[in-house]
């Protein structure tokens, strides 16, 4: 050959690995005032619940003469039927309920995403009946599977995280499988079919990273419903039991006294929206700060 | 070519006067995208704008119509049509643009609304634009369908674009911008996506028309073969300046900037075999180029005068040129080699192979439904080791069907094909790992061939931990870095992701994860269509030699008869799925029995052709109008 081959230049494009890309993602979603307030939301719960039994000013548990006490200089909040300081119960009231709803939004991003990337590669017949399963169930609402389950096993989180994990892991499946059947058919993947690389290749290397960042937002989103949900059992006596302290069976508690104690109902109230609303931001500022607010799959 | 001849007695149509655009950094430092740009565009005239991508080509065309990408400012200079400056506060886009300079963006399937017919948006752009009657509309709208060599331009306005081919739905987009009847056509790489036979049927379609509307006609292309058939005047472009100018003819020539003699240059020819020379590096990044000659760091004759900037200067009539030695060195005609093999053993036998997509099922067949023609019927040919096999045909003659088969996504029906002993006609399912590797395939499409999420450590070493399981971490690193240096790539590419490389690296990279699987038979699809023609002849270099040093055998699949010529020892013609020729490439080209490959052929660019005054003969596509679901699937 007499020309010289070029070889392809070296100085051109500034490097910027992931960790640039998620500093761009970070910087993005702080653009947003949805995304400031939701992640400001969000932090501030989980510090509180990490610190609460540390900087409490009551024990959650210790009941005083003064019942109904309207909020003051020693009862910030005022006090429950029972005298006990709402204050301290409401910021220990989040620590069973996130960590209960936080393990098993982990379980449905592991098992939705899995079994959602897995169907969209496979496709075809298996894909088809998977599908039809899954939207069996998404037919009916899991509240009240949830609620039987609970019922059942009043408490136990051993069976109640799986649970939940399950019920909130089919719409992870279905937005998994979505982003999955969007990049199914890219030459690189197709490249690594023709290769003959195994089934866990091709979900953990080829498609994952690709559809991750649709997994954890829509999982974040899930676990918000999820808060929502297990507060409802709670609420309904069989979530969390006493003497845990817990949101939704404060306002349980309380609701037979609003006219007299109102305090003692809003202040969980005002935490759990909070909570949720928080997590409903920053899901959606995540999103958008990702791209993806636009990928939503049929429910 | 009806321009009127170059003088200064008529007035330009669009007046480009030096025209600075810049695009600001998020550090607010402007980078120029287009510096000083001066063109003058008289009634009737077609000029070509030509470049590589990232010289500002598309940034001048939307500028032409007074638009800029968002992110771009004007810094300086003005863009006049028939004297109203279009940067102008108060300059009447809205009226002019449709109706006075119309726009056919670079993927023009895609400015079809998929919903409507081709008729509905004709119409409503002819009402739009005249506000006729509605019949009178439908008359101009056939006639317009008409203007353009569109067969039956009746059929063709009931249909939705998905029915109609890529050529059809091309020239119904100019169909639409030419509802406002407009006195200029901005035309962004107007038949990029199109093969030889269609390209050459839609610019003669787009010739004609704009002789006998007299409009004036912009096109904007990296392929000087679309300029060299339709435009009177070229303008070059590089790093955002103009670099060279002149008429089409002399230009072609004569070119006297080393960057125009670089272009033309890397085009594979059709009249001999052997490589095209290949320009080193790539264009700067806006704002990155240096204070001299843009062009000197890949410039071969590079002078320490070069690093002050060289300015546009005249160069004989009606041309113009940006060095300062702008006439032609002799030892510049660049050196073709002519190829030397030794091909080795049988490798690849395809005896009798047939497949037809769609095959009606049983119960078609019992509803007595006519049985679809074959995509591909009776294939047969013989590969060696160390050989390349060039298989030519328009989309929709079966190229991508015979990778399939041999690649096993899709079972022949009918015929054999062999690797040495090993069956091809296994589905992929079945195929033992061993064979796996023995076939590799580079796609088409740069953008989609590497993992984005993946660093081209994780893709060269994906096939090297499959295949080669006993290669320590270690070992795996140092023979991944061997493949990067042997696609004329660096260690520093292992830790980039795929968005950081241009499309000639990511093509590179896919070439190196195929050599990683220590192929015998490497596929390659179209691998140089997406690439601008200066790195389309890096990678065909790149080819030819990694095949020397593997001595794997390469099947070679372009609807560009010129580049296969470029590579190919031997050659296969495909026309509706059937060989129509086969045999050396010497023979085949230099002497085409077959009417097929002739048109091909004539359709093809010949930049060493006597182009000037006698228009490049059009010979007609073989194809008939494409039946409603015969696309190329």
């Amino acid at each position: 050959m007499v020309t010289a081959e070029p070889g392809a230049d070296a100085a051109d494009s500034a490097s910027h690995p992931p960790a640039g890309q998620r500093r761009a993602v970070l910087a993005r979603l702080l653009a947003r005032p949805s995304g400031r307030i939701g992640l400001a939301l969000v932090l501030f719960h989980i510090a509180l619940a990490m610190l609460s039994p540390l900087i409490v000013p009551y024990d959650a548990a210790a009941q005083g003469l003064d019942a109904f006490d309207a909020p003051s200089a020693a009862h910030w909040l005022g006090t429950d039927q029972l005298g006990r300081d709402v204050l301290s119960r409401t910021m220990l009231g989040s620590r069973e309920l996130l960590s209960v709803t936080a393990q098993a939004a982990g379980a449905a991003i592991l098992w939705g995403g899995a079994a959602g990337i897995l169907l969209g590669l496979a496709g075809g017949l298996i894909d088809d009946l998977a599908l039809r399963v899954v939207d069996a169930f998404l037919g009916i609402p899991s509240l009240l599977f949830l609620l039987l389950i609970a019922f059942a096993f009043r408490g136990s989180t051993e069976i109640v995280v799986p649970a939940f994990g399950f019920f909130y892991g089919l719409p992870v499946l279905r937005i998994a499988r979505a982003a999955t059947r969007g990049v199914r058919d890219a030459d690189y993947v197709t490249a690594a079919r023709l290769r003959g690389e195994s089934a866990f290749h091709m979900l953990w290397a080829e498609i994952r990273p690709n559809v991750a960042d649709v997994i954890l937002v829509e999982g974040a989103m899930e676990w918000s419903w999820m808060i929502l949900a297990f507060s409802s059992l709670s609420f309904l006596g069989l979530g969390v039991q006493p003497p845990t302290p817990d949101w939704g069976q404060m306002v349980a508690d309380a609701r037979g006294y609003l006219t007299i104690a109102p305090w003692a109902a809003a202040a969980p109230c005002a935490a759990l929206v909070s909570l949720v609303v928080g997590l409903n931001f920053l899901s959606d500022a995540l999103g958008k700060a990702l791209g993806i607010d636009a990928i939503r799959a049929p429910r | 070519m009806n321009a009127p001849a170059l003088s200064g007695a008529v007035a330009p149509l669009l007046d480009v006067e030096r025209l600075t655009i810049a695009a600001v950094g998020p550090d607010g430092r402007p980078r120029p995208v287009l510096t000083d740009v001066g063109l003058r565009l008289l009634p009737g005239e077609a000029i070509g704008i030509v470049g590589e991508s990232g010289c500002g080509k598309s940034t001048l065309g939307l500028a032409l119509l007074g638009y800029l990408r968002p992110g771009l400012t004007r810094v300086a200079g003005h863009v006049r049509f028939a004297g109203q400056d279009l940067f102008a506060p108060d300059a009447p886009l809205e009226q002019m643009r449709g109706r006075q300079i119309a726009f056919v963006p670079q993927n023009a399937a895609a400015a079809l609304t998929p919903g409507m017919t081709i008729g509905q948006q004709l119409d409503e752009a002819l009402r739009l634009h005249t506000g006729a009657e509605r019949a009178s509309r439908r008359e101009t709208a056939l006639a317009l369908l008409a203007d353009l060599q569109l067969t039956d331009p009746a059929v063709i306005v009931g249909r939705y674009p998905h029915e109609l081919s890529g050529g059809q739905q091309q020239r119904c987009v100019l169909g639409l911008a030419l509802a406002g009847d407009p006195r200029v056509l901005v035309l962004d790489e107007p038949t990029t996506a199109l093969d030889a036979a269609t390209q050459a049927g839609v610019l003669e379609a787009l010739r004609r028309t704009g002789e006998r509307r007299g409009i004036a006609m912009v096109y904007i292309s990296h392929n000087f073969g679309v300029v060299a058939r339709n435009c009177d005047r070229v303008a070059v472009m590089y790093a955002g300046e103009l670099v060279e100018t002149g008429a089409t003819p002399r230009l072609l020539r004569s070119p006297a900037h080393p960057y125009t003699r670089g272009l033309l240059a890397s085009l594979p020819s059709i009249r001999r075999p052997g490589l095209p020379a290949a320009m080193p590096g790539t264009p700067p990044a806006p704002g990155v180029a240096g204070l001299g000659c843009r062009f000197a760091p890949r410039c071969p004759h590079a002078a320490p005068e070069c690093a002050r900037h060289p300015e546009l200067s005249q160069a004989g009539p009606g041309a113009s040129v940006r060095c300062h030695f702008p006439d032609p060195p002799a030892a510049a005609a660049a050196a073709r080699d002519g190829r030397d093999r030794r091909p080795g053993e049988a490798l690849l036998e395809v005896a009798g192979l047939g497949f037809t997509y769609g095959q009606g099922g049983y119960l078609g067949r019992l509803l007595g439904r006519p049985t679809a023609r074959r995509t591909l019927d009776d294939l047969s040919f013989t590969l060696r080791a160390g050989e390349t096999l060039g298989v030519v045909g328009e989309s929709g003659s079966g190229k991508s069907t015979l990778l399939r088969l041999l690649l096993g996504l899709q079972r022949p029906e009918i015929g054999s094909a062999r690797l040495a002993d090993e069956d091809l006609t296994l589905p992929l399912a079945r195929r033992p790992l061993e064979l796996r590797r023995q076939i590799q395939i580079v796609f088409q499409n740069p953008g989609g061939t590497l993992n984005p999420r993946q660093t081209i450590a994780d893709i060269i070493e994906s096939p090297l931990r499959l295949y080669f399981p006993a290669l320590a971490a270690q070992a795996r690193r140092r023979r991944a870095i061997e493949l990067l240096d042997q696609v004329r790539l660096g260690a520093h590419h292992l830790a980039r992701y795929p968005e950081q490389l241009s499309g000639g690296e990511k093509q590179r990279v896919a070439i190196a994860r195929a050599l990683a699987a220590e192929p015998r038979l490497i596929l390659c699809d179209e691998v140089t269509s997406a690439l601008d023609v200066s790195v389309q002849a890096a990678i065909l270099q790149l080819l030819d030699r990694v095949q020397a040093e593997t001595g794997a055998a390469l099947i070679l699949v372009s609807h560009d008869i010129a580049v296969v010529r470029a590579v190919a020892d031997r050659v296969v013609v495909l026309h509706e799925g059937r060989i129509c020729e086969a045999g050396a490439a010497v023979e085949v080209f230099g002497s085409p029995s077959h009417p097929y490959t002739a048109t091909l052929l004539a359709n093809s660019f010949d930049p060493e052709a006597p182009a000037p005054e006698d228009p490049l003969p059009f010979v007609p596509n073989l194809a008939p109008l494409l039946p409603l679901t015969g696309a190329d699937p």
